[in-house]
């Protein structure tokens, strides 16, 4: 269909810190290729000097390239410049120009730690289409983690599904989700297939578009307690990915836990992955790993 | 550190939990295991350590609860070959 809204569609971004000169100092990059969103976090002597966060494409290598070329946009930096890269993510091995591969685990755990500092414990990440629990120690060492990748249950890409069916951009569904007068029921299934069909059911039956978002945020806050339950929920207790965007699940879940999320207006969330690929990068740098 | 490889989908929990700072990277559990899911190389969540430690394979992650069933018969369930094997008692199954 011509001129259709992608409403799905989140915004991409790009940054670059105004107060940071990178020259003369040691650049290392992340990038993380993730199964919808791609990263690239560019560090000055392990300052954030720039990042860039936008859409993968169906080419990893590509789209590791377009990111780490916008993320790179008008700062005068050329690849060569760049010391050492680590890729993280689904497309880690399909990073042309990195020096090493490192999982999203390790990452996250380390990017999330210099996000919301070291008294971070469990760092959910809730990607496109896997969702991590991950516990850590004050350096963002992983001493816990579970990934739940075979289902796409309380993740990314479901929410997409339901903003496209629903007719709601993707950046209005928490908002929209909370306002109601009271809770619903959750979607019964945790299945994102099912639970498209149950919540096109439920808007014949004449349900609001803002009860239906409610219903499906409530199911995906029960699903992801769930996973949390295996390994538990250590304080202080933070988000990372796109879904810590998204207040109608980050509000339901702080209620299922029991604990106050921490909150971050510094850094986009999205990056946890890549900065913590560039943290890694540095350290690699030196320990004097080629 | 605690490492639960697996998945959780709606028919329950299949997690195999390899306890990495108990292990020693004896390759016991890889001998044992009659199917390969088990291996031993550089611990891929711990990128700055040289330690070896043993992990599930990549390609078995999403399928263990169809490959462990032969050792999980319904009753009479011997012990499982790979918590067995392992000296340091560093390997645990979900279900």
């Amino acid at each position: 269909m011509v001129g259709k809204a992608e409403l799905w569609r989140w915004t991409e971004s790009r940054w670059t810190n105004p107060n940071l000169d990178w020259k003369g100092k040691l650049i290392t990059s992340g990038v993380d290729v993730g199964s919808v969103s791609s990263q690239a976090v560019l560090l000055a002597d392990g300052e954030l000097y720039a990042y860039s966060n936008m859409r993968t494409g169906s080419d990893s290598p590509d789209s590791a390239m377009k990111a780490i070329n916008w993320a790179m946009e008008d700062t005068g930096l050329k690849l060569d410049d760049i010391t050492y890269t680590v890729g993280t993510g689904y497309g880690r091995v399909n990073v042309p120009f990195s020096q090493r591969a490192i999982t999203e685990i390790a990452c996250h755990a380390r990017g999330g730690n210099f996000m919301y500092g070291p008294s971070v414990r469990t760092i959910l990440d809730m990607g496109g289409q896997d969702c991590k629990a991950i516990h850590c120690d004050e350096r963002g060492k992983v001493t816990n983690f579970l990934m739940n990748d075979k289902c796409a249950a309380g993740t990314g890409r479901g929410m997409e599904v339901f903003a496209d069916i629903l007719g709601v951009s993707i950046n209005d569904v928490g908002d929209l989700s909370l306002d109601v007068d009271k809770e619903p029921q959750p979607v019964s299934s945790t299945c994102v297939v099912y639970a498209k069909t149950e919540a096109t059911g439920l808007l014949r039956e004449g349900w609001p578009k803002n009860k239906v978002l409610a219903a499906y945020c409530s199911a995906m806050a029960h699903r992801i307690m769930t996973l949390l339950e295996r390994i538990g929920v250590e304080e202080d207790f933070a988000i990372t990915g796109g879904i810590a965007k998204n207040k109608g699940v980050v509000t339901r879940l702080e209620k299922e836990v029991g604990i106050t999320i921490m909150k971050t207006t510094d850094y986009d969330t999205q990056i946890a992955g890549a900065l913590g690929a560039a943290l890694f990068a540095k350290a690699l740098v030196e320990k004097g790993k080629k | 550190m605690i490492a639960n490889y697996g998945y959780k989908d709606g028919s329950g929990d299949y997690f195999i939990v390899i306890d990495t700072d108990k292990c020693n990277g004896c390759k016991d559990c890889v001998t044992a295991c009659p199917y390969g899911v088990m291996d031993v190389g550089p611990d891929e969540n711990d990128p700055l350590s040289d330690e070896e430690v043993a992990f599930v394979t990549e390609a078995e992650r999403k399928k263990i609860k169809y490959t462990c069933a032969p050792c999980k018969p319904m009753t009479n369930r011997p012990p499982l070959p790979c918590i067995a094997a392992c000296k340091q008692e560093a390997i645990s199954h979900s279900w």
